[in-house]
């Protein structure tokens, strides 16, 4: 076994902290790491943190932390922040809120660079999670980046996702836009103080009168002062509460997940093989369509028939 | 493999002047590293921990309330004690020429940089110090 996985095994921060950047490069070593550390996952409860920026999330997790921590829980943080479609830089700031945990041993945080990823998330963010799974978390909190109305990568990674909105952010038309409304399992109207709470909750309520609920579970709309601990320790009961009616109904909705990753995990391979092959193999067809005497859709199928038919490597 | 230099920006101690290390920060996100700034009145512990955790090539300090002397090597002491020294500290700020040399010296610290360094020196100078 790889001696830092060994490691992570038995805990150590540094090997955590080691595999996660191996990862997040892409190493050659990683897909070795990833099937020595996949039989220990699947224990921790991974909640997903999605909002627009500045609405409090980094403040929310710091002070969920501090809620489940009374517990005596292992807590994982990955908090994602967009990297620079120029530079290819990233300034990571989540932590700044969260600092008063980073010399607590039963906490570890991890900032990433969305590196490309236009979902909310990195796209090493699933494999980073399953690290800090084998690294014994209980509980791991993942913060999106600052999102829209249409970046939703968390549904997919999440158990419980809280979609975390101020009050005053819009009408009600806002909330029955389909998107970002419709992933959350607990919805928090954090910066409650602000005024305008009430009317948020009211819109949201409303509009999920109208949805139809999946399998039964109807997202609780809970309202917070982060910054106050306020509403914080309803919201863990409220995602506690959502854990159990997980565990109740079987919603795990595995299947599709493992559906979904082994189908992005061969789209990428055959995306970088396919890459490869158009510059060594088919550049005569590049050529021709550059030149319009082919079109696209019949170089692609062509390109496909020759590979499929000698086998694909 | 697409390695990216991670950098972390710290402030240690009571010290409230932070344009510095953000104008540091966001040059360095500018030339394409990843750069994690954790915020004000930072204890040694704190950013020891922040940089074991973010697995950073470089600690960057930036100190300009005079308590250079003892902040960093604290920190350095912290790195070493939880072996950790392969991590790069560098600083920056008020710091007298003496100083300097003492913490050089000492071991304490790779570089430091003082007040009118260009930007590109710095950037410059993690990219030849990080290894590959």
């Amino acid at each position: 076994m790889n001696n830092l996985v060994e490691k992570l095994l038995q805990g150590d921060r540094r090997s955590a902290a080691r595999l996660i950047t191996l990862i997040e490069n892409d190493a050659p070593e990683k897909k070795d790491i990833l099937q020595q550390i996949y039989p220990y996952t699947g224990r921790a409860h991974v909640v997903g943190i999605t909002g627009s920026p500045g609405a409090g999330k980094s403040s929310l997790v710091d002070e969920l932390t501090r809620e489940i921590r009374r517990e005596v829980l292992k807590v994982g943080i990955i908090a994602v922040d967009p990297t620079s479609p120029f530079s290819g830089g990233a300034l990571l700031g989540d932590r700044i809120r969260m600092q008063e945990h980073a010399t607590d041993r039963g906490v570890f945080i991890r900032s990433m660079g969305t590196r490309g990823s236009l979902g909310g998330l990195a796209q090493a963010t699933r494999d980073v999670i399953r690290v800090l799974d084998a690294f014994g978390c209980d509980v791991i909190l993942v913060e999106t980046v600052g999102v829209g109305q249409s970046e939703l990568d968390i549904m997919h990674h999440a158990d419980t996702t809280l979609v975390v909105l101020t009050p005053q952010a819009g009408d009600h038309i806002q909330t029955i836009k389909a998107g970002i409304m419709e992933i959350a399992d607990i919805f928090v109207i954090n910066k409650a103080d602000l005024g305008g709470s009430g009317k948020m909750v009211t819109d949201i309520e409303t509009m999920l009168d109208l949805s139809p609920l999946v399998n039964g579970w109807r997202p609780p709309v809970l309202t917070t002062i982060a910054i106050d601990h306020q509403g914080i320790p309803e919201l863990w009961a409220a995602i506690k509460r959502h854990k159990a009616w997980r565990k109740e109904n079987k919603a795990g909705a595995n299947r599709e997940r493992v559906r979904r990753e082994l189908a992005e995990i061969i789209q990428r391979y055959l995306y970088q093989l396919i890459s490869r092959e158009l510059d060594e193999r088919f550049e005569h067809l590049l050529e021709k369509v550059a030149e319009r005497q082919l079109d696209p859709y019949s170089a692609a199928m062509d390109i496909i028939k020759q590979s499929w038919k000698g086998g694909l490597p | 493999m697409a390695r990216k230099i991670r950098v972390l920006v710290a402030k240690p101690g009571l010290d409230g002047h932070d344009r510095g290390a953000r104008v540091i920060a966001r040059a360095l996100r500018d030339a394409g590293m990843e750069v994690i700034y954790t915020g004000l009145h930072q204890t040694p512990e704190q950013i020891v921990e922040a940089a074991i955790q973010e697995d950073v090539d470089v600690v960057g300090l930036s100190i300009l309330s005079g308590a250079h002397m003892t902040l960093i090597p604290r920190v350095t002491q912290l790195l070493r004690e939880n072996g950790a020294d392969d991590i790069i500290v560098i600083g920056g700020g008020t710091i007298p020429e003496d100083d300097i040399k003492a913490l050089k010296e000492g071991g304490w610290v790779k570089e430091l940089f003082t007040p009118g360094t260009p930007l590109e020196t710095i950037v410059e100078w993690i990219q030849s110090n990080v290894k590959d």
